[in-house]
Parts: C-alpha cells; structure tokens; sequence
C-alpha cells in the first residue's frame, strides 16, 4: 500500500515536472510557432539566478518565484527584440539562431560561475511514509504547477489580454485590422514564456543540482512533452505531461531510470509518428 | 540562382591543387591535427549534401557519426581484422537511417518535426550508450563501457593482413583519401538526374511529387547516403582516438558540424568542408586556453550567420565575385574594349 502511494506520488511528481519545464516553451511554440532551443538555458538561467540570489541572503521563496522569473522575463525580452523578431516565419532559422543562442548562454555562464556545480538545499524537509522516505520539496512542485497552470488558463481564458493573445495566435491579419500590433503581441508572449521557464528553474533548483549544461537536461523532455501535445497549450502540455510522466516513471520503476527516458524518447517518436500534428491535432481540438 | 550553378561542377584545376595540397601536407606539418580537420570535413560533408541540397536537415547528424565509430570498435573487437568492421560502419549507420528516414518520410513528417526526430534519435543513442556500464551490457566480446566507451581496439589494417596495422601517416592519407572520393560522389551524384531530383525537392517539393517523383524514396536515399557518409567519418574517428565513448552522440557534436555547414555554406560542397576545417581549427586552438569558451564563440558565429549571412560564407563570396566580375565586364564594355569590338564586328 505503502509502496503504491509512493509510486503514485513519483508519478505525479514527474508529470508536475515535465508540465512546469514545459510550460515556457508551450507559450512561444503554441502561441508563436517558434520553437525555442534556447528554452533549457533560459530554465537554467532562473536556477542560477535563484541561486545567486538565496547566497545573497535574500528568501529563497521570493528568490525563485519573483525574482527568477523577472530576470530570465527581461533576458527573453532582449532577446526577442535582438534576435527572434528577424524571423517570425522562418521555423529552422529560428531553430538555428536559438540553438547558437543556447551555446551563447552556457558559454557566459561557464565564464561567470565556472564550470562547476552549484546547488541550494530544498526548503521543506522530507516526511515518511510508512517505509519509505519521501521528499516534501516534490509536493511543493506539484502544487506550483498546479496553480500556474490554473493561472494560465485563467489568463487566457477569462482576460482580455488572454482573447487578444489567443486571436493572435488564430489570425494574426484580423488581430492587426482591429487596431492590435500582432508583433507587440509576440513580444510580449515571448517574455511571458522566458519568465515561465525562469520559474521552472527556481523552483526546480534546490531539487537538481546546477551546471552551465543543465539545460541540456530539460530541452529534450520539454521538446518532447510540447511537439507531442501539439498546438492547444494547456490541454496539449498536459495530455502529453501525463503520458510521458506516466510511462516514464512506471518503465523507471519496473526496470532501470535510464530505460525510463528511453521509453518515453521511444514512445515520443512513436506519437509524432502516428499523429504528427499533436494530440490536440487529433482529440480535444477546440482547447486551449 | 540558376539551377546549373546550384549543382555546381568540379572545377578541375582546383581540384588538382587542393589534392596535391593534402598530398604534400605531411611534409611541411605535423599530421595529427590535420587528420582529424579530414575526418571532421567528411562529416560536414555528409550533413551539406543532404541539408543544402536535398533540404533535409537533420538536427542530430552526430547519431550516425556515433553509430559508424560504434559499429566499427564493436566489430573489430569481434572480428579481429579491419576490413569487414569498417564496411558494417558505413552499412549500420545507412540502414539505421533508411528506416528512421522511411518512417519519417511516407509518414509525410514536416521538417520541424524531422528535426525533433532526429535530435530525440541522438538522444536515446547518448542516454543508451551512457548507461551500459558493466558486463552484462556487451556484445560478443566488446564490452560497451557506458560513459568510459570502448578503448584499446585494433586500427585499420592492410586488407586480409591484421598483422600490418595502419597509423599516423597512413591513417592521415585514408581519411584524405576518404574526403576526395567522397566528394567526387557528391559531384557524381548531383551532375545525374537524381541529383537534380533532389534540387527540385528542396526547391519545391510539391511540384516534384506531381511530376511523378517518388519524394520519399528520394529522400530516405539521400538520408541513408548521407549517414552512410558521416558512418564512414566515424570510424576514421574512432581509428584516429583509439577510443569510442558517448561523447560521439551528444548534442554538442550534433550541435557543431551543424554550425560548420551553415557557416561554411549551404548549397555547395566545398562550403562544408572549409567550415569544418576553418572552425574545427579554431577549436582546437581555443582547446589549448581557457579565458574564452569555446561554445560561447560557436553560439554568436551561429545567430550572427543565422540572422546576416543565412546561406554561409562561401554562397556569400561566391555572389560577391560573380557581381564583381559583371560589374568589371560591364565597364570593359563601356570603355575601350566595346568600341575595339564594334569595330571588330562588321
């Protein structure tokens, strides 16, 4: 019993992760068809920064949920106005470009911070069930996830800003006739969805230990979870979240960790394959 | 751009020169370091054939560079002598991607989504690979090592004679070697129809389609052949370490030899080879010191090619000199030399 509940617990844990280091990038892919490679850099960048900040004596809650998500927000604006606006409409350009990015960011944090591992011990101690030792950090994740994802939908949904992001991402021409710039709309969802990734990386850094290459970590599974999910947002993210959460941690389970992501690597091909616009290309198509 | 420049042919007294030049290379450097710039033009080599003149662009071009070294320290383990080893390194890699190709291109994949394959392909490869530590991970006789790879296997030998092995300056003239036979290929294959087939793809893939072009037997050809290339430079790799380890398949290698095609040049062959040799160069000296990274200098020479230059230096130069030359040969007609031959002319 015990032991299905932790089961259960990793479970949910790994769905909350991979929906959290998700959800920037499903913002930009999504709302702008851009797909940033550059995404698990800007995750980095808001572990570093949480980081930097809980050494600096400042609290680690307000380090990694404002403080992280402003820095990596501002990091994204300029980038979108130095590099990403040249090429709205040119998908592997832009690929290309956010990949140089990707090296760029490593390079300046291995310059800055060396190239050795830094870490922050998790705020909430761990608790125990029944046999096993659990760690009370993960519940924490999943209730943050939660709520950003209840955020989101409500932003987009029920705001105004949300209706004039969501049209543009349906007609960008209609949008600009009734008097919208689509291109300030971009940048803006551009900066929304660096600051996201930048509270992925605070919240997950006292969990994970930081390197320049962490980001390398996230991109993959991030990639995965948001191309398989397809162009709807939230339900896209979190069908595929609970698919290759659920995989992920039940082959981890039975077999190895590594045989884990191998299956869900597999399993992502696969869908692709099957549905190549998504699953929200095929089910639940009027979401968002 | 004309169709019969973008297949390009093979200027032959360049040609001779540049071939004479890495004949004569050893004499004057030591062979080392050029050695590996071959086996790293060969594979930007195989990538530029296939993204600048088919379109394709794999964005995890390191899996079948991986799959080559791989294959090849495996089987030489096995088999002791070299010659079967390094036909099965360019074979698995071609077949490796005739299927991944296949999947992808009947199931009509866009190329957004061909990058996400490729790259997660490279990924499950690293991951795999990194984690067979131990001994219950080993095929025949070749332990796979995990992240310590495989080390201490036998170099090419004369064929038929595994006592006479292969090293230093005979492994220097095998990927020189390699490099030039390969590229006459690439020529060879571009100048018949097939070649121009593959333009059309790129060009417009839907008209080549209504024009009765089976597109995706083309492209999942030009994708085992082009695997089949970076096969063959992984197996020079493995020859020139001596040791195999995942390091092959990370997204850093993947990352790299896509920057020297893009920087070399996009729709040319001899772009990818000078960007390979050009940066792989600059590598190797920005290895020796650590003030600067060295992914720092890739990352802003890839957004600043990305966003100036997007087809590379050498398509760059190359309109350069073609608008210079029209522009000296309008002048020469507006002076002297147009009146010399009006009055020439009857």
């Amino acid at each position: 019993m015990d032991y299905a509940g932790v089961v259960g617990l990793e479970i949910l844990y790994m769905i909350a992760f991979l929906a959290l280091t998700s959800a920037g990038l499903a913002i930009v892919f999504g709302m702008m068809r851009v797909i940033n490679l550059a995404h698990g850099e800007f995750v980095m960048l808001g572990g570093y920064t949480t980081i930097a900040c809980a050494r600096a004596g400042i609290d680690i809650y307000v380090a990694m949920l404002v403080i992280a998500p402003l820095v990596v927000g501002v990091i994204g604006l300029i980038v979108e106005r130095a590099i990403i606006r040249f090429l709205y409409g040119r998908m592997i350009d832009t690929m290309l470009a956010t990949w140089g990015l990707s090296l760029l960011l490593i390079g300046l944090v291995t310059l800055i911070f060396g190239n050795t591992a830094v870490s922050v011990p998790a705020p909430i101690p761990g608790y125990q069930l029944g046999d096993y030792q659990m760690g009370g950090y993960n519940l924490f994740i999943i209730l943050v996830t939660a709520a950003l994802f209840v955020a989101m939908w409500g932003v987009l949904k029920l705001t105004r800003a949300g209706l004039i992001a969501r049209g543009a991402m349906q007609g960008p021409d209609v949008v600009a006739s009734l008097g919208y710039d689509p291109r300030k709309v971009y940048m803006v969802t551009f900066t929304v969805g660096a600051a996201l990734s930048g509270l992925a990386g605070g919240v997950l850094a006292p969990l994970t230990g930081l390197l320049p290459s962490s980001g390398g970590a996230y991109i993959a599974k991030a990639f995965i979870t948001v191309i398989t999910g397809g162009a709807a947002v939230i339900s896209g993210t979190l069908a595929s979240a609970v698919i290759f959460g659920t995989v992920n941690q039940i082959v981890s389970f039975a077999a190895h960790p590594v045989t884990g992501e191998i299956a869900m690597l597999v399993l992502a091909i696969i869908l692709l394959r099957l549905m190549p616009s998504g699953i929200t290309g095929r089910f639940f198509r009027d979401s968002i | 751009m004309t169709a019969w420049q973008s297949v390009g042919r093979v200027r032959w007294g360049w040609f001779l020169l540049a071939s004479a030049g890495l004949v004569l290379l050893p004499l004057v450097s030591e062979i080392n370091t050029p050695t590996l710039l071959l086996i790293w033009a060969l594979f930007a080599l195989s990538l530029g054939m296939m993204w600048g003149y088919a379109g394709l662009l794999s964005f995890g071009h390191s899996a079948y560079f991986g799959l080559g070294a791989y294959t090849y320290a495996i089987a030489v383990v096995n088999v002791g002598e070299s010659t079967l080893p390094l036909l099965l390194a360019i074979v698995v890699p071609a077949l490796v991607a005739a299927v991944i190709g296949a999947m992808m291109f009947y199931g009509r994949i866009s190329d957004v989504y061909m990058g996400v394959i490729t790259l997660v392909v490279t990924l499950i490869l690293f991951k795999f690979m990194s984690a067979t530590a131990g001994d219950a991970y080993a095929i025949g006789a070749a332990r796979l090592g995990g992240f310590n790879g495989i080390p201490g296997f036998q170099t090419l030998n004369v064929p038929g004679r595994p006592e006479i092995s292969l090293f230093g300056l005979p492994t220097y003239y095998i990927c020189a070697a390699a490099l030039v036979l390969c590229y006459l290929l690439c020529r060879w294959i571009l100048a018949r129809s097939f070649g121009r087939v593959l333009i059309g793809i790129r060009e417009n893939e839907a008209r080549c389609e209504l024009m009765g072009y089976d597109v995706p037997a083309c492209k999942t050809l030009i994708f085992a052949f082009s695997a089949a290339m970076a096969g063959l430079a992984g197996c020079l790799f493995a020859n020139w370490a001596e040791i195999v380890t995942p390091r092959v398949f990370s997204l850093g290698q993947a990352a790299e030899v896509l920057i020297w095609v893009i920087v070399g040049g996009l729709g040319t062959l001899i772009g990818p080879i000078l960007g390979a040799v050009a940066l792989g160069y600059v590598k190797i000296l920005l290895g020796g010191q650590t003030l600067i990274d060295n992914s720092l200098i890739l990352g802003i020479l890839l957004i600043v090619v990305v966003l100036a230059i997007p087809r590379g230096v050498v398509p760059a130069l190359q309109r350069v000199w073609m608008a210079r030359r029209r522009w000296a040969r309008r002048r020469e007609a507006q002076g002297g030399g147009a009146r010399r031959r009006l009055g020439a002319a009857p």
